[in-house]
């Protein structure tokens, strides 16, 4: 007979435990739940970009056979944001209109050509505003305040100076600036914005699923908009076809949907197109960045001073946080003193923005590296030497105080350069056929595993665990963490099951219904894995010492003696010992169905400091560090960039399951690919162009070029099995790592994204005059 | 106007009264409740609703239901086997082809309708199949994993 060993999945490669509902159809999303008897939601968005709303003129829709409720404006007294000091926003627009597409009322009818007729009827009235499509407009003498209390429309002015850094400038053999400009971006997952609202009249409940990455601030909106109590609403997160930021927040959708409800005494399933989901996209912002930089030879760098200009959008949402993180995440990745930060988000009439993948830290990371890929040219230093020079010693805490106890840059470095040939072959790739010219560009990055304190500080634990187990021997793992594809589901029953030793067979997962599993913050800075992670192994070890207590009753043994070999409990090598079931039903003697809890709570000093107003975004428990070389063709004749392999290596502290690891990497990689080349939200006026996904230009197969994933294992003193993050922190080094290949292969730098096959054709073009009017070749 | 559409569809034989002007994607998904086949975008971008019409993948959002008329319909409901996962199926969940999963049947469809014509594609025959299929968290490398796999699976006997 075998040797009975505990069961071991954690650093392997686990396929996702909802794998076989996702690839048979089964899974179920929010536009799947199909109620007999419920009401179809439209909304009717605004034409306009900024203008005085005089009259919402419901009486003709009102009239039409088969609406059964129209909401305004004037059902929304209360407004919404994911920020508790900016909740500028009402679901519905009252007394003024502040982007092209923002909803204004909503029908439920009782199909969707009648909700679609009835909006036809409904007529506004509206005195036109001067309305600013971009971040300078907006922040003109002459604008008109988009809200009150943000003068001149800016949200936040942040400004911060850590060291010297005119002395630090002064101490330098070389000093650069440049200016560079990030287009907006969406986040356009798969899954359109949808809601299902079943308003009980005779209970005054109400049951609201939707697409979400935060069911608890959903929850926590609904009964701010609805002005119900929280214990009246049930809030369900079916599964969510992708998030990528744009749902970290209550979106006007799901509270648009309750309202219609509960006006109706029904059920309204409100599900919003491709173009209304782009045109409320909650993407990237647009952004205006000047970056000054200080080298020494030996590239040490001496000094930063970095502006940062967000065009935010029409409401505040997280912008704050955003154009926080753009400054704090100057830190962290390198040993920096000497930086000063000017940080402006800029309130505009386009669609509001959000918190895209990388949040904040992207554009910055983008500019920085550039940069520094320019001046080690300059001073003929290797750009991996550039990096070694300013690598952080750990652990450390950083300038703005955050702390660092893992850092695996150094072994990410060394990964792609080897892996790429980089020595042997940066320089001398040969030249493809025709005007084909060949380069290879690297770029770093890096990113929080989860922001240390919680938008909605409640004193509670960071993150709560359940789990349940009863007569059967099976384990039901209540969490309130989100699974929107990136496999937080997976990785929380790897981590029960790999303490308890158990098979991930005894392990059922119930997430995402408030009547049911504890409350969770919910899937965004990538604190799953780190927090919840944290807490799940916690629950399992409550459990274990549960069961331990029982087997050592039985075994009469000292709990201390007990060795838990996952299916088999003994007391000393030659004890038979008991089966994992003997040892449920000793236990459940006692007190019947067991539950126990698991909690996790960041560390004061993970919160980030008090130098300057918001300095704690930014705080962390851990950071995840990322190194690419990007290996580029670029055709000279044609503009077109194609890149052939990309090689990423991400400290994600431990992989506890590969499979998810090399995904979410690759996943994010390709991501930034999308806003390096071709993504980008245009707009005439405030009319979005791209709102569809053939002119919002997504990489196809066809153009995705193979990645390959090294795995870097810092080891994280506080992470999960020693995890951190590894969904968000190779998105930002793709952009760099690609326009500084360009440059290595063309000699052509793109400061401005995305660098689009036109734009790379106009910089041949330049060039060529250039060289012509100097009397070149 | 309403008419009766006769068809095949995965292997059952229906009768439905629809309205000539309902698309293939609102029929199986209103009105049979086959919702594994998916809404993407707002017509033709993305791929997430390609189903099976006589084993040649169709976008159903381009495709009126009345044009499926005597034809042969398959869905991402039809490929599992006495309740086991199909080759293409396995590829995608045991390579990680399927992430967030909204893209997948689509995705699924349509490397089922390759390998029914071709079961032994190359990498380049699978991006050229797939060219019309957008997916958002894997970046791809894993999808072109997830067919090959399959092909694999497939030609070792287990059904496409």
């Amino acid at each position: 007979m075998n040797e009975i060993v505990p069961a071991h999945t954690i650093g392997e490669y686990v396929p996702l435990v909802d794998g076989p509902e996702k690839v048979s159809g089964r899974a179920k999303y929010t536009a799947d739940f199909i109620v007999p008897g419920m009401l179809a939601g439209r909304i009717l968005r605004s034409p306009y970009s900024h203008a005085e709303l005089l009259d919402v003129d419901i009486t003709e829709a009102a009239k039409l056979p088969g609406v059964r409720a129209i909401v305004t404006g004037a059902d929304c007294a209360n407004t919404f944001g994911v920020l508790p000091i900016a909740r500028s926003e009402h679901p519905l627009a009252r007394e003024r209109v502040r982007y092209c597409g923002e909803p204004v009322a909503a029908i439920a009818a009782i199909d969707d050509a009648t909700a679609k007729e009835a909006l036809r009827r409904i007529k506004l009235k509206v005195r036109e505003l001067p309305a600013y499509h971009t971040a300078r407009e907006a922040m003109a003498p002459d604008a008109i305040d988009l809200h009150k209390h943000r003068a001149r429309n800016i949200e936040r002015d942040v400004y911060f100076e850590l060291g010297n850094v005119e002395s630090g400038f002064a101490a330098a053999d070389l000093v650069r600036e440049g200016t560079y400009n990030c287009a907006e971006v969406c986040q356009n997952q798969m899954e359109m914005h949808a809601a299902l609202a079943d308003y009980d009249a005779e209970r005054d409940r109400i049951t609201v699923h939707a697409s979400t990455q935060v069911p608890y601030y959903v929850h926590l909106m609904l009964s701010q908009i609805l002005g119900m109590d929280m214990s009246r609403i049930r809030v369900i997160k079916p599964h969510v076809g992708g998030g990528f930021g744009c749902r970290t927040e209550a979106l006007n959708v799901e509270l648009i949907a309750a309202l219609l409800a509960r006006k109706a005494g029904g059920c309204v399933r409100m599900v919003v197109n491709r173009e209304e989901t782009f045109i409320t996209h909650r993407g990237r912002p647009e952004t205006d960045i000047r970056l000054k930089l200080g080298m020494r030879k030996d590239g040490r760098i001496t000094a930063v001073e970095c502006e940062c200009i967000q065009r935010g959008g029409a409401h505040s949402g997280y912008g704050v946080v955003t154009i926080l993180y753009a400054g704090s995440m100057l830190y962290a990745i390198y040993d920096l003193h000497n930086v000063k930060y000017i940080g402006k988000r800029v309130l505009t009439n386009t669609p509001p923005c959000g918190a895209f993948r990388g949040h904040g830290t992207v554009d910055v990371r983008f500019a920085f590296e550039s940069l520094l890929d320019d001046m080690a040219r300059a001073l003929a230093v290797d750009p991996f030497a550039v990096r070694r020079a300013n690598l952080l010693s750990v652990p450390a805490f950083t300038d703005n105080d955050l702390m660092v106890n893992s850092y695996g840059l150094p072994e990410c470095l060394d990964w792609v350069e080897q892996q790429s040939g980089w020595k042997a072959r940066k320089g001398k790739l040969p030249r493809g056929k025709g005007h084909i010219s060949k380069g290879l560009g690297m770029a770093c990055s890096h990113y929080i595993s989860g922001a240390s304190k919680p938008v909605n500080w409640s004193g509670e634990p960071h993150a709560t665990v359940k789990l349940k187990l009863d007569f059967d021997g099976s384990i039901v793992l209540l969490t309130g963490a989100a699974d929107i594809g990136q496999g937080s589901s997976t990785v929380l029953v790897q981590s029960v099951a790999e303490v308890l030793g158990l098979d991930l067979s005894r392990i059922r997962i119930v997430t995402g219904d408030s009547d049911v599993v504890p409350k969770d913050n919910g899937s965004y800075s990538s604190r799953v894995t780190f927090m919840v992670g944290n807490a799940a192994i916690d629950a399992a070890n409550n459990l274990k010492a549960v069961l331990v207590a029982a087997a050592a009753r039985k075994l009469e043994a000292k709990p201390g003696e007990i060795e838990c070999l996952g299916e088999l409990y003994r007391a000393g090598a030659q004890d038979k010992g008991l089966t994992f079931n003997e040892v449920v039903t000793e236990a459940l003697k006692d007190t019947g169905t067991i539950t126990v809890t698991g909690n996790y709570s960041t560390i004061p000093e993970s919160y980030g400091g008090k130098k300057y107003r918001g300095a704690a975004i930014g705080g962390s428990m851990g950071y995840s560090y990322s190194a690419q070389v990007v290996e580029v063709s670029v055709d000279e004749e044609t503009g077109v960039v194609t890149v052939d392999k990309v090689w990423v290596a991400h400290d994600c502290g431990k992989a506890l399951n590969r499979l998810a690891v090399e995904g979410q990497v690759q996943g994010s990689v390709w991501m930034g690919m999308g806003q390096a080349m071709s993504e980008e939200a245009a707009y005439h006026g405030g009319l979005m162009l791209t709102a569809n996904m053939l002119d919002y230009r997504v990489p196809t197969i066809q153009d995705s070029p193979p990645i390959e994933v090294g795995i870097v294992e810092s080891n994280d003193p506080h992470g999960p099995f020693g995890a951190k993050e590894a969904g968000e922190g190779s998105l930002a080094a793709f952009l760099p790592a690609l326009t500084n290949a360009i440059a290595d292969a063309a000699g052509l730098r793109f400061n401005d994204l995305p660098v689009t096959p036109d734009r790379v054709f106009a910089a041949v073009e330049k060039r060529a005059r250039g060289r012509k009017t100097n009397g070149g070749a | 106007m309403a008419r009766i559409l006769q068809l095949m569809l995965n292997g059952r034989a229906r009768n439905d009264a629809i309205s000539e002007n309902v698309l293939l994607l609102d029929y199986l998904r209103e009105i049979v409740g086959l919702t594994g086949t998916k809404t993407g975008c707002d017509g033709g971008e993305c791929g997430a609703c390609t189903v099976l019409v006589d084993d040649q993948p169709r976008l159903s959002c381009l495709t009126l239901a009345a044009m499926v008329d005597g034809r042969r319909v398959d869905t991402i409901e039809s490929l599992a086997k006495d309740g086991r996962l199909s080759a293409v199926q396995r590829g995608f969940h045991e390579k990680l082809g399927s992430q967030c999963g909204y893209c997948t049947p689509g995705f699924i469809m349509a490397s089922a309708g390759l390998l029914r014509r071709n079961p032994r594609p190359s990498e380049d025959e699978i991006r050229d199949a797939l060219g019309s299929n957008i997916c958002r968290c894997t970046g791809y490398v894993k999808i072109i994993e997830a067919v090959m796999h399959a092909a694999e699976l497939h030609a070792a006997g287990v059904a496409p």
